[in-house]
């Protein structure tokens, strides 16, 4: 049996009359790319905000190999191997590409020094790589905001992998992309995920998608799991066609 | 744009030689250059802060701390040196801007600036009120120090400040520039564009910004104890509201991209207050005000934005 | 401390309470809609005062009793004329401009306002104290005051809290200027025009600081340097409510005045110290301010 990454038992949080968590719990494995899927307002950006210390569960705890993580923030979380990509790309506008992803290996190496460039920093090549992988090194030296919507996404994600997690949180990876590029910009995530070993959770819409790229699915439904399992049975599932899928 | 470029190398030999040309050719300018310098120093201070994206409308408070450290230094324990006033000063600052930072990082925007704000004016009105050891509004007499250990005539003294304001002021604009190109200064960029992303960073951006307030404090003392020095006095006035405005008046005219923008902000003003002052006594104020006006809109990036743009068009030809 | 100086501590804190709820509320509805601090509030608090004396010296010799509408006058011809032409011609080009730039127009308006106020009305004190003179003297417990201060401020100050709240809640304009202060995105979606909205609310801003100086005037020496003194205390009790908080701002100001006015009986040399340190403690405690509102952005 694989290593369980995270670990969610019994979550909780209400907004207002909103339920958007009425006792989720999930595990996260190792080697896996767990797609959550459900209608919008199911509480899946919620789910990514709890584990990840943005938003503390009223109830349940949240842990990561192990040690709870539940009432830490995104930063302490982040720093032990959790990361988060975001719906809307969520950069260093007036800085570089280059910049941004240095920033963040900085971050991660714990350079935090005043004396030295960022641009020189050692880890200049490895960023270069990534960007690479991911298909965006023709904009290292443009600024964030003048790049495309899907690139920046792309960006978004380089940014976390850039931290080396051991599991990365994605919200709607393909979101605001062409469809025609979806299928380019998924293809090159699994690649990249595969060869740097970081398991990922990815909220996802589209289930062409789900069914390509998942190991294991599962379903959200007004703050609860309605379902979890390999896509080829719960996609299958006749309630989750209805309400999810919406055939 | 990690090297100097070369505008930048033009700008800061003409200011180095226009600091040192200009007093020798009219030595009533000394004490107004001396001052130019002193408060750039400080501005480089509102500048980091302003790459976060975050206004202190209260930094005159290091600005008072510095001023009133030599003040008090020379009214209790008798007259000092220059180069102790310039360590004690800024240290003195440092470790208030230490203590009040912890409080004022946790705010952003307009409470950050507010908060700023009601430190400075508690520091403001302790001045003014407290009569005794500070003389209130009246403010303390500072008498001209030795250099280390040596005592100067008032001419050769005002040269020797100059001086040494100028190595401090190039001193001061160089490290700062390295600090706002290393990783700790583009992550205060990073607060001011986005903050959520940097803590999913793993870092923490109070203690970025911390660490930029801590060294604007430190430059505010500098600055404060220069200027103390030079003009002989510190007043409550130094540590008033209107001051900690004037400081990110000048940040923006002279603009806020990088460490030159003070320098040229702080000549500018200081300029037009003293020619202004000499010809129109009543009116300087209302003509520094209308400066601010429409360098704010017309060109937003200050004056070295200006040169900038015209260096760029110069190229093109 | 007994019980006289206690009551002339509070009616000097219910009288300076009240000036100071009317400038800081204004301060406090502009930054609501326009989320822009302006610094240039204090000077129309001393344009409001210099005003009201000037036109209550010119009119007295007809009838001491016209002063009291030439209060009303001054502050309408300030807030109205002044704060209109700032809005229109200074800070309508900057909206959408960084927040810094917002506020150094107005630092940049009160340098020169406060300079001209200088060349127009000179840096000799004035005094035009008629209306206090007009209105009989009232006594509580021993204790004889002027009613002006006591009864009329207050009650002008209560009245502008229930007209506002009226205006806010019950009116079309004033409902639009609540939609714009809580959600300026979603307001501006659905049509409102924030333009008129930005001018309108700025003018009553200005009005009530006008109104505030106009009706200090009588009470006090005018001298350069007022309007500079007043912004930040209307700052610290706008900030200390929370800012856009309107019943928030009387009840900080009615605080923050007594508090004042029973320092000075006790340590007059900590006067000037206490609404900032009230402005200090509140903000550790709770940023968003006594009555504020915290938001959590959406990722």
């Amino acid at each position: 049996m694989s290593n369980v990454l995270i670990s969610a038992r019994g979550l909780k949080i209400r907004f207002g009359g909103v339920i958007a968590a009425d006792g989720i719990d999930l595990d996260v494995l190792e080697g896996e790319n767990l797609a959550i899927i459900g209608p919008n307002g199911a509480g899946k950006t919620t789910f990514l905000n709890m584990t990840t210390g943005y938003l503390r569960p009223q109830a349940g705890s949240v842990s990561f190999l192990g040690k709870d993580i539940t009432a830490l923030p995104p930063r302490t979380i982040t720093k032990l191997g959790v990361a988060r990509a975001f719906q809307i790309p969520q950069l260093f506008l007036e800085q570089t590409v280059m910049e941004n992803m240095l920033m963040s290996a900085a971050a991660r190496t714990g350079q935090m020094t005043g004396f030295r460039r960022l641009m020189d920093l050692p880890e200049r090549a490895e960023m270069e790589a990534l960007l690479d992988l991911v298909g965006v090194r023709a904009f290292a030296d443009r600024r964030t905001f003048e790049l495309p919507e899907g690139q920046r996404k792309l960006v978004d994600i380089a940014l976390a992998l850039a931290l080396k997690p051991r599991v990365l949180l994605m919200d709607e990876p393909t979101s605001g992309v062409a469809s025609a590029e979806k299928m380019g910009i998924m293809d090159i995530l699994t690649n990249a995920l595969k060869q740097q070993k970081v398991s990922s959770v990815f909220v996802e819409h589209d289930m062409e998608m789900v069914e390509r790229y998942a190991s294991r699915v599962a379903v959200w439904s007004s703050g609860k799991i309605q379902i979890v399992g390999p896509p080829s049975e719960v996609l299958q599932n006749a309630e989750v066609r209805a309400h999810v899928i919406g055939i | 744009m990690a090297r100097l470029s070369n505008l930048h190398r033009v700008l800061i030999a003409i200011a180095i030689a226009a600091s040192i040309i200009v007093p020798a050719l009219l030595p009533s300018w000394t004490t107004l250059v001396t001052l130019i310098l002193a408060k750039g120093i400080v501005v480089l201070g509102i500048i980091i802060l302003l790459q976060a994206g975050q206004v202190s409308f209260g930094h005159a408070m290091f600005f008072g701390l510095g001023a009133y450290s030599v003040a008090f230094w020379g009214k209790y324990l008798g007259t000092g040196d220059l180069l102790l006033y310039i360590v004690i000063a800024p240290v003195v600052a440092t470790l208030v801007g230490a203590l009040v930072g912890v409080f004022v990082v946790r705010y952003r925007e307009i409470f950050f600036g507010m908060l700023n704000l009601a430190f400075s004016m508690v520091l403001w009105s302790l001045l003014e009120k407290l009569y005794h050891f500070t003389n209130g509004a009246d403010g303390i007499r500072v008498a001209r120090p030795t250099i280390a250990g040596m005592a100067f005539p008032p001419e050769t003294f005002q040269y020797l400040l100059l001086y040494i304001t100028l190595a401090l002021a190039l001193v001061a604009s160089f490290a700062v520039q390295r600090y706002l190109d290393s990783p700790l200064g583009h992550m205060l960029k990073a607060i001011k564009t986005n903050e959520t992303r940097l803590e999913y960073l793993g870092v923490s951006a109070r203690k970025v910004l911390l660490i930029g307030y801590i060294i604007s404090a430190f430059l505010g003392g500098l600055g404060g104890a220069l200027v103390t020095v030079a003009q002989q006095i510190a007043t409550p006035e130094f540590a008033f509201w209107t001051k900690s405005g004037e400081f990110v008046f000048i940040a923006i005219l002279g603009g806020t991209a990088n460490a030159a923008g003070a320098f040229a902000g702080a000549a500018m003003f200081e300029i037009v207050r003293f020619l202004a002052a000499a010809k129109l006594a009543n009116a300087w104020q209302l003509i520094l005000g209308v400066v601010l006006i429409v360098i704010i809109m017309f060109a937003p990036s200050g004056l070295i934005g200006l040169l900038k743009r015209g260096a760029a068009s110069e190229g093109k030809r | 401390m007994d019980s006289t100086i206690a009551i002339l501590a509070i009616l000097d804190g219910l009288s300076y309470a009240a000036l100071v709820f009317l400038v800081s509320v204004g301060l406090s509805l502009i930054f609501g809609v326009l989320r822009v601090v302006n610094v240039a509030h204090g000077s129309l608090y001393a344009y409001g005062a210099y005003m009201a004396a000037t036109i209550s010296l010119l009119v007295a010799p007809i009838s001491p009793w016209l002063t009291f509408p030439a209060l009303l006058i001054a502050a309408l011809i300030i807030g109205v004329f002044v704060g209109g032409l700032l809005e229109t011609f200074l800070l309508r080009p900057v909206y959408g401009r960084e927040e810094v730039l917002q506020l150094l127009i107005t630092f940049a308006v009160f340098m020169i306002m406060d300079n001209l106020q200088r060349l127009i009305w000179g840096v000799q004190p004035i005094f035009a104290a008629e209306p206090v003179r007009l209105l009989p003297n009232v006594s509580l417990l021993g204790v004889t005051y002027t009613s002006y201060q006591v009864i009329l401020l207050p009650l002008v100050a209560l009245g502008t809290l229930i007209g506002l709240r009226y205006f806010l809640r019950h009116t079309l304009s004033g409902a639009v200027i609540l939609a714009v202060t809580e959600d300026r995105e979603a307001a501006t979606a659905i049509g409102i025009n924030a333009r008129n909205v930005f001018l309108i609310t700025f003018i009553i801003g200005a009005t009530l600081a006008a109104l505030g100086g106009a009706l200090a005037s009588p009470t006090t020496s005018l001298v350069p340097g007022m309007g500079t003194d007043m912004i930040v205390l209307s700052f610290a009790v706008a900030a200390t409510a929370g800012l856009g908080q309107i019943e928030g701002a009387a009840v900080t100001a009615l605080m923050i005045g007594l508090a004042r006015a029973f320092v000075i009986y006790i340590q007059p040399e900590l006067e000037v110290l206490v609404p900032y340190l009230i402005m200090v403690i509140v903000l550790l405690v709770r940023p968003m301010g006594l009555f504020g509102v915290n938001k959590v952005r959406k990722i």
